[in-house]
């Protein structure tokens, strides 16, 4: 370790050192003082998403013995996942108050999360991708637990801990046999061995085992299980946090391990998870025709998301992993929208949980209904949103890399899907107000223009999307 | 017998018994003899690590996990329906199980020194032996240079788990009867005793004759 090895790593050992001092000094703070820790959270993060930018290498930096790459993918990853951790806390604030759920843990733990994606989309090595997704999972978990007095709450904490347990030690055991085949945890060192190994099969059977890992971190079918139940029970916030940032980790995670770990073996791989982005595509979509439950929806919407997002992957080119990658972020984007439209309709309560809960919106609040607009026709994928260009571009990399069949799957499912996003419209726009329920949205400003600015992102990098795709791109080249 | 064919068999033979005991540990119906199940297959894999010639590994598995979590863990089990009456017949049901764990124990107890009296030497050479270093010594370098970054997170996941715990079981609650240290520490002997100053009174039948 020198100096260098510090360097490379200051953001993340900044994080850690501020959310220690929010940590103490939340401590010390009155219950009615806890906006202090509030803005002081926000600072934080917005300081370390400086750090990040700022300090951007040229090009690929290891430290710590090659435990931690700093690059391109690492930078562009945690540059988003600080933003939608940024985007969590300015929205979070008025529905936590009103449940009496706004403490100071709210907060460090979600750093504590954050510092876990950044460590983990940055590994170098099987051990640090574990560490990582440790440090990102236990906080996940305790963060759905936080509302401890809902039952349904309750639940879904246990099924996430249970289910996310069991995958954790699926993941371990996989890497314990690609280790035992290899004899190195260093990812690029692995690299180079992997093709030539003697031992195939147990490389293949521990390459299997982190599949499932990684799926299950995702959310693909058929081990999205929980999705669906923690969606429903957990926290909205929280629940906007593992959708958006979680799942740029959750890329990362797949990144590091398939490609700059197990590249070689790219021909394995590429079946499998087309065989799995196939099911997710199938279960999400079709699932998602009869929710009534705008979370769970929103749920099965992310089990089909991901299966565009293995479209990409499984092509295993730079530009699959250019488009996923840019697909990730759209969806990170499109997530914390939609779930910042809950936010703002909640009240206390009132959970705003079910689709019929949104009749008229558009005569009640105008503009709202006009952002949640956006959202679903981004979420669905409608020219001239960001969410059709992200999708545009996993088809187009599957394509190019040979797998047509998996593209016009997605195609034919993408369309289906587009019943139950319109339908969200349908009820805002055309259905007559339920009497007795009131739709008045939270006053709170920064809410409210966080979330107009998330909502016209979404318009305004459909329109301009070149620059951002460029640098997913760059990324990927060197 | 050669060295490495016993080593060999001793290999098999205590990682057929962690198998067993695994299994054992979720398919008991009894949680008493499910916990003792759980310490044999943790006895048997430090028994394995030792076979590997991991000594610091193996027996930090036996004293923190066998010899401290478990054997409090089997307390907790135990006591969970405090009756005395109970509680002894439940001794004598429990011995035979706990007696069979622990006769399995010593013979791997044994094997494992059988192996090291006779040199066997099947597992590749020890990296540790190759510097000249202790096993432990070895393992401490390695942590604190190679993976000091793994380490320094696993603590951060520890402070996590601190926090966690606190986090989802303080409760404030009001109107419970409770001590504040605090305010015993910080209390005044005027606050407490009160000296009153009076007239020294007399007997009672003095006053009366």
């Amino acid at each position: 370790m020198n100096f260098n090895d510090i360097l490379t790593l200051l953001p993340e050992l900044y994080l850690v050192a501020a959310v220690c001092v929010l940590l103490l000094l939340d401590v010390f703070l009155k219950p009615e003082q806890r906006n202090i820790t509030h803005w002081l959270a926000i600072a934080i993060t917005a300081v370390a998403l400086w750090l990040v930018i700022d300090g951007q290498p040229a090009q690929s930096v290891t430290a710590f013995h090659g435990m931690f790459v700093r690059d391109h993918v690492a930078e562009i990853l945690k540059v988003f996942a600080l933003l939608s951790t940024l985007l969590v806390f300015i929205m979070a604030r008025p529905y936590l108050r009103d449940r009496n759920l706004h403490v100071g843990e709210f907060y460090s733990l979600t750093i504590f999360a954050t510092i876990g994606i950044m460590i983990l989309v940055s590994a170098g090595s099987l051990i640090t991708v574990y560490t990582g997704l440790e440090l990102l999972t236990l906080s996940s978990y305790a963060l759905v637990a936080l509302n401890r007095d809902s039952r349904l709450s309750s639940e879904a904490a246990i099924k996430y801990f249970v289910l996310g347990a069991l995958s954790s030690g699926m993941l371990l055991y996989g890497m314990s046999m690609v280790y035992g085949a290899a004899g190195t945890l260093d990812l690029a060192q692995l690299h180079l061995l992997a093709g030539g190994v003697d031992m195939t099969n147990l490389m293949m059977f521990g390459l299997i085992f982190m599949i499932v890992g990684i799926s299950f971190k995702l959310g693909v079918a058929p081990f999205h299980m929980w999705l669906p139940d923690v969606y429903q029970g957990a926290p909205t916030p929280m629940v906007s946090f593992i959708g958006s940032a979680s799942k740029l980790a959750a890329f990362g995670m797949a990144f590091r391990l398939l490609e700059s770990g197990l590249g070689q073996l790219h021909d394995q791989w590429q079946v499998i998870l087309s065989v799995l982005a196939v099911l997710s595509l199938a279960i999400g979509n079709l699932v998602a025709l009869v929710q009534t439950n705008i979370k769970r929806l929103l749920a099965y919407s992310t089990i089909s998301h991901m299966g565009y997002l293995l479209l990409g992957l499984a092509a295993g080119t730079q530009q699959g992993f250019s488009a996923s990658m840019f697909y990730v972020i759209a969806y990170a984007l499109m997530s914390t929208a939609a779930f910042g439209v809950i936010l703002v309709m909640a009240r206390a309560g009132f959970e705003c949980e079910e689709i019929d809960d949104l009749k008229g919106l558009a005569r009640r609040s105008p503009w709202f209904a006009f952002l949640m607009l956006l959202t679903m026709v981004s979420l669905a994928g409608v020219p001239p949103m960001f969410g059709f260009f992200a999708k545009l571009m996993v088809f187009k990399a599957a394509i190019d890399a040979g797998l047509l069949w998996l593209a016009i799957v997605g195609a034919v499912f993408a369309i289906i899907g587009l019943y139950y996003y319109l339908r969200v419209v349908k009820v805002m726009y055309f259905d007559k107000p339920v009497e007795g329920v009131e739709l008045k949205p939270q006053t709170d400003k920064p809410l409210r223009w966080a979330l107009s600015i998330n909502a016209l992102a979404l318009l305004a990098l459909g329109l301009y999307w070149g620059p951002l795709l460029a640098w997913c791109q760059r990324a990927f080249a060197g | 017998m050669s060295p490495q064919l016993f080593q060999i068999i001793c290999f098999y033979a205590f990682g057929i018994v962690a198998v067993i005991s695994a299994l054992m540990v979720i398919s008991m119906r009894n949680s008493v003899h499910a916990v003792l199940s759980l310490v044999l297959t943790f006895f048997s894999v430090a028994c394995l690590w030792l076979l590997a010639q991991a000594e610091f590994l193996g027996i930090a598995l036996v004293v923190v996990y066998v010899g401290a979590v478990m054997v409090l863990f089997l307390f907790v089990v135990m006591m969970l329906d405090i009756n005395h009456e109970r509680l002894r017949e439940g001794f004598i049901k429990y011995l035979p199980v706990g007696i069979v764990v622990a006769a399995v124990m010593l013979v791997e107890l044994l094997a494992l020194i059988g192996v090291k009296a006779m040199h066997a030497n099947t597992m590749g050479p020890d990296p540790a032996a190759a510097q000249g270093l202790s096993n432990t010594a070895w393992l401490g370098q390695a942590m604190y240079t190679q993976f000091l970054l793994p380490f320094e997170i696993a603590a951060l996941i520890l402070t996590v788990g601190v926090i966690a715990a606190v986090v989802l079981t303080l409760r404030h609650r009001t109107g419970t009867k409770q001590q504040n240290p605090g305010d015993q520490v910080r209390v005044e002997a005027t606050r407490r005793v009160r000296i009153v100053k009076m007239e020294a009174e007399r007997r009672q039948q003095e006053s009366q004759s």
